[in-house]
């Protein structure tokens, strides 16, 4: 089956700034997939170059086979990208937009069912009429997601879709996605809430000043890091002999990685040795952003 | 079943949102040039009248051509530039370049809503102005090709301020700087005959002239310029600044980074 997304050996300059340094990376159809890295990272200038809103300096991406750049049309038309500001025309209410949207890419009358269909989904019926200027933050966010799946793309790309969203909007913007996901559509999308990666996504890749740093399922990356996390409160410093197992700290408030929870004995053992008392202590499932975490925070 | 096909229903689109666009605010977009020109119109005329002649016409009469095609290319201007400064600082041009519209699909759904805006506001400040003027048309079509060729031509000239520049102030300069002094060194309130030698050289060179002695020869027969010249001029020059908008909008220029 063709690959949904084929990028190979993509850079990005930006004059002296390497904003990506060679990028492979190939997402099947059907894939949850994950882009996660800290600010500045690239990953909205990769997503950027799927969309054709920017030129690689060198290198091909592809976008359900078709050539970014060579065969636009057809790139294009196989994907819906949800931009990471919120931007919106003042000009047109929220259907408007939707039909606007769906007509660039060919779509007439037939495909009004369909737009009513995601105004629906995504909780904005009552919001159809109303002028996007006058939505709120998260409305717009919504009418955002509604304008990229207007033409039916089959490969979804959302840019921080959930960045300003309140909880209770973001379990229907997933439950949502899923329901695309299930349905057959590729899914790809970046965030900061590690856990919304965690849960939702089979497949991750991290980048870090624009490199992918790590690329693996889920579920492989979390096997990789010890399987526990102990935070304590001491009275005192952390005794030296246990520095190698420290994850972060934060004055007196300790995060231990342990790859196995009878570690715990010998950890206590060492700091009632050092004479130091124990005021308060957690063990805890190690998650992804532990991954994140350690991957980002190497040299 | 519709009469568009899918292939056409992209650039048809945008074309349908640029109208919108202009035409939900057409107070300030079509009835406040009117205005404008009407109030040039009044001024002009009752201070002018029966003092001068042009051409072996009254003031006001000679006048009315080249306010309208004034308002008509200034308007033509406005709407593709203002547009596009307006989404590219907004960030919603991103919806458009996220589509497979090619560059020549936006190209002339931008130019053929500039077209039908300069060609409303000349068709309302022409409807107002018969009601008080006794105003001849001795050749409508040629009336009707040179609004349509000059508002063509700054169409495609506003899409080239509005995809260089990056802010509301260099679009103001664009207008007050390049597109005013061309308006009103054009020969609208004057036949360039009454210039001195030098003048008439420079207003040559302008190709807002052209446009408003041939509009002018439409209603009235007589021009400077013989009008097949004038139409070959702006028809030369709306080619050549397509060509340049069209070469900015194929490499991406300021839009695809
Ligand atoms: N148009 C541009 N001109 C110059 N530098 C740019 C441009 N766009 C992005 N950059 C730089 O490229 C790098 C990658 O930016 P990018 O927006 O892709 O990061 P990101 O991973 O999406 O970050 P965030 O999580 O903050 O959204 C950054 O250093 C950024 O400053
Ligand atoms: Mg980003």
């Amino acid at each position: 089956m063709i690959p949904a997304i084929k990028i190979e050996q993509v850079q990005k300059h930006y004059g002296a700034l390497q904003a990506l340094k060679g990028i492979d990376l190939t997402i099947e159809q059907g894939e949850f997939f994950a882009l996660l890295g800290p600010n500045g990272a690239g990953k909205s200038t990769l997503i950027n170059l799927l969309a054709g809103l920017i030129k690689p300096t060198s290198g091909k991406l592809a976008v359900m086979g078709f050539d970014v750049q060579a065969d636009y049309r057809q790139a294009r038309h196989a994907l819906g990208v949800v931009p990471q500001e919120l931007v919106f025309d003042p000009f047109f209410n929220v259907r408007e937009m939707l039909r606007f949207q769906a007509g660039y890419f060919g779509r007439g009358p037939e495909n009004d069912e369909w737009v009513d269909e995601i105004i629906e989904c995504l909780g904005l019926a009552d919001k159809a009429h109303t002028n996007m200027r006058k939505l709120s933050g998260g409305m717009k966010r919504r009418a955002l997601i509604a304008q990229a799946l207007a033409h039916r793309p089959p490969v979804i790309v959302l840019d921080e879709p959930t960045a300003g969203v309140d909880v209770e909007l973001r379990q229907m913007l997933w439950e949502f996605i899923k329901r695309l996901n299930r349905d057959g559509h590729t899914v790809i999308l970046t965030t900061h809430y590690l856990e919304e990666a965690e849960t939702l996504c089979s497949r991750v890749a991290m980048m870090k000043q624009g490199q992918i740093i790590a690329l693996d399922t889920t579920a492989n990356l979390l096997k990789k890091i010890p399987g526990k996390n102990l935070r304590l409160k001491l009275s005192a410093a952390l005794p030296e002999s246990l520095r190698p197992l420290l994850r972060h700290e934060e004055a007196f408030e300790y995060m231990l990685a342990l790859t196995e929870v009878t570690q715990v004995e010998a950890v206590l053992a060492q700091i009632r040795q050092a004479a130091i008392a124990v005021e308060d202590m957690q063990l805890i499932e190690a998650d992804l952003e532990d991954v994140f975490v350690d991957l980002v925070s190497k040299p | 079943m519709s009469i568009i096909s899918a292939r056409m229903r992209g650039p048809w689109t945008l074309f349908k949102k640029e109208l919108l666009r202009f035409w939900r605010v057409s107070f300030q977009t079509v009835a406040a040039p009117v205005m404008t020109a009407l109030l040039y119109l009044l001024v002009f005329s009752h201070v002018l009248e029966g003092r001068v002649q042009v051409h072996g016409l009254n003031y006001t009469s000679f006048l009315i051509p080249g306010l309208i095609m004034m308002s008509v290319l200034q308007n033509a201007f406005a709407n593709s530039s203002s547009s596009l400064i307006q989404s590219k600082v907004m960030g919603n041009l991103v919806f458009v370049l996220l589509t497979p519209l090619s560059y020549l699909e936006f190209f002339l759904a931008f130019l053929l809503a500039s077209v039908v805006r300069g060609v409303a506001v000349g068709l309302g400040i022409y409807l107002v102005a018969i009601v008080f003027i006794d105003l001849p048309m001795a050749h409508p079509l040629l009336v009707l090709m040179f609004a349509v060729a000059g508002s063509a031509f700054l169409g495609a000239f506003g899409i080239i301020a509005g995809i260089w520049a990056d802010k509301f102030d260099q679009m103001a300069a664009f207008q007050n700087f390049i597109i005013m002094p061309l308006s009103f060194l054009s020969g609208v309130f004057y036949s360039i005959h009454s210039l001195p030698p030098f003048w008439q050289t420079v207003s040559h060179l302008n190709p807002f002239f052209y446009m408003i002695d041939g509009f002018r020869y439409g209603f009235f027969g007589v021009s400077d310029i013989s009008p097949l010249i004038s139409l070959s001029i702006v028809l030369g020059s709306f080619f050549a600044i397509s060509w340049l908008a069209l070469t900015m909008l194929k490499s991406g220029y300021k839009l695809r980074g």
